[in-house]
């Protein structure tokens, strides 16, 4: 008997261009600090936290279906475990290393209490512990207390350097979250997310273990946000508690995850690129910014759901499955 | 080899059994020392009038619900306390009676869902066995689609295909032909069929009694959360507290 044979495709011309095109362009953005001046150094680093910002958050989000507004929790944390850690005279660069590892061991132990909440209480919970520990800082006056606190040590560097060092950083632990999040939308654990996502009980109903996959979802998350936080410090050199713990960290995720397209692998990196282009026109305008940014994000999540991405017919990176009709074969 | 409904199966070891199971909501006894037992191999059908608690005996067998008292057995080892998870990965398959596809993933997707987390498959093999279960689904010309954008035929047909790829030794079925024509229903009955004929314990809920009786070889009748009869579906069906449970005492 003939019938039509098929097979699942994970790759296609355009993703495996993606793939080269993406890898190309790490290599040549890693020869940057040799050929430009400082502020394009400094914003490109700044670009790269964004990236990394929108990308741990679609990871929560948009796979995960874990919509927290608190991920500035680990970004404040991030950044003054690294503060606190360079007081203690751990070379700055380390603790920036350090202090990102502590973030994930800080959303390994926030786990268990905050994933017993779901939708819109898990979005609260979230940031009742962001506001939480905003207020442990404040009172805390080896860390600067409410007027913030500089990353001392970096001094032993000069300001180029310093400038080159903090790209690097900041471009590694992009390349590092990347390809985390591509490895597990590539294996099966991608799937599994995804239909927590979309149904909780109806995932474990098909066997898909719930807790681990969330926790550790959640500890990646955690990991990144930290991650920014310290970057975020090393970039600026100063912090303080009002703003890094701030929710409006939160609207520019969610700004440049909607934007760019909720639950895709590109759409983040695209979000990333175009809020990066916006605040750089339009952040002078204050208050009206921000109104702006909230009504953009907003008219996306209402017109165009799953962001501008999904106009494009194209996925660079092999992370889908596609059923192929390989004609007639012969079984 | 083809089951014909009222053929002798031998009854094999017992897969899944329940004992004593009670489960109340607030004053409302859903389950009142209901006993349950699915040998391998059987094509079993529970009836009942709605509210009986047969979806409830449903999930508390798939682990979705825990029993207030009483023991699940899988193949003779307690796993009332175990999750729906575990339950899937030694064999326990499920249908829900309101499909619940992932949405936002294709149909392929779906059922590589099943595929890699509870038939524990990797990759080609895995591939390979989605496949299969697609084709045998009747939604191979779907396989790209997004499972959202699915009518309530294939809804179905995506529901029932996620649990086959989970590779079930018992496959648990609710009111899987309500909603479906007599020609989707008949489509379903032959692949509901060929996976007991395959050798896949079959759990069926279902109002459309002429379907079920396709395809089941033992019945089950159960109200107001006990069972009121079990045994060969002829008999069961003509048993006169089965026919008052379901017509009511009007008839006298």
């Amino acid at each position: 008997m003939t019938a039509l044979a098929y097979r699942i495709d994970r790759s296609s011309r355009a993703s495996r261009i993606g793939s080269s095109v993406l890898i190309g362009l790490g290599l040549i953005l890693a020869t940057v600090p040799q050929f430009f001046v400082a502020t394009v150094v400094q914003q490109l680093t700044s670009l790269f936290i964004f990236v990394i910002l929108a990308v741990m958050w679609n990871a929560l989000a948009g796979y995960g279906g874990l919509v927290s507004v608190g991920q500035q929790a680990f970004i404040g944390f991030g950044a003054y475990g690294t503060v606190f850690l360079a007081q203690r005279d751990v070379p700055p660069y380390l603790a920036v290393l350090l202090a990102a590892g502590a973030s994930a061991v800080l959303a390994a132990v926030l786990a268990p209490l905050v994933l017993r909440l779901r939708g819109g209480p898990f979005a609260v919970g979230t940031w009742v512990v962001a506001e939480t520990l905003a207020l442990l800082v404040v009172l805390d006056h080896s860390l600067g207390g409410g007027t913030g606190v500089s990353l001392r040590g970096l001094n032993v560097f000069r300001p180029d350097e310093r400038r080159a060092y903090t790209y690097w950083l900041a471009l590694a632990f992009l390349v590092l979250l990347l390809g985390a999040v591509f490895v597990l939308l590539r294996g099966r654990t991608g799937a599994g997310l995804q239909a927590i996502r979309d149904d909780q009980e109806a995932a474990a109903s098909l066997g898909v273990r719930v807790w681990p996959l969330k926790a550790g979802l959640y500890v990646l998350a955690g990991f990144g946000g930290g991650a920014a936080g310290a970057l975020i410090l090393a970039n600026t050199l100063f912090i303080e508690p009002r703003s890094i713990f701030g929710v409006q960290w939160t609207a520019y995720m969610l700004f440049m995850v909607l934007v760019g397209g909720i639950g895709t692998f590109e759409g983040p990196l695209l979000g990333a690129l175009l809020f990066f282009g916006v605040q750089y026109l339009f952040a002078d305008y204050d208050a009206w910014y921000l109104i702006g940014l909230g009504l953009t994000a907003g008219a996306f999540a209402l017109f165009l759901p799953r962001g501008l991405w999904s106009l494009v017919p194209v996925r660079l990176l092999p992370v889908g499955y596609h059923l192929r009709r390989d004609g007639p074969g012969v079984f | 080899m083809t089951v014909f409904p009222g053929d002798t199966v031998f009854p094999g070891d017992t897969v899944l059994d329940g004992e004593h199971l009670h489960k109340r909501y607030g004053r409302l006894h859903v389950l009142d020392d209901v006993g349950f037992t699915a040998a391998d191999g059987e094509a079993i059908g529970i009836v009942g009038p709605n509210g009986a608690g047969k979806t409830t005996l449903l999930n508390v067998l798939a682990g979705s619900v825990t029993p207030d008292s009483g023991t699940v057995r899988l193949d003779g080892a307690d796993v009332t306390r175990s999750g729906p998870q575990i339950r899937c990965r030694r064999g326990v398959g499920r249908a829900h009676q309101i499909p619940r596809p992932f949405g936002g993933m294709t149909v392929l997707e779906n059922v590589l869902v099943g595929a890699t987390y509870g038939a524990g498959l990797r990759h080609r093999e895995a591939h390979r066995h989605s496949i299969e279960v697609l084709r045998r689904c009747e939604l191979l010309d779907l396989a790209n689609r997004r499972a959202d954008t699915l009518g309530l035929l294939h809804r179905k047909r995506l529901e029932m295909a996620r649990a086959v790829a989970t590779r079930p030794r018992v496959l648990l079925l609710d009111e899987i032909g309500a909603g479906l024509t007599d020609a989707e229903a008949a489509e379903l009955v032959a692949t509901i069929r060929e996976l007991n004929a395959g050798g896949v314990t079959v759990v069926w809920i279902e109002h459309i009694v002429h379907v079920l009786l396709q395809v089941v070889n033992r019945l089950i009748c159960m109200d107001a959360g006990r069972v009121i009869a079990d045994g060969e579906p002829s008999a069961v069906l003509s048993d006169a507290v089965v026919v008052d449970a379901y017509l009511g005492k009007a008839r006298s």
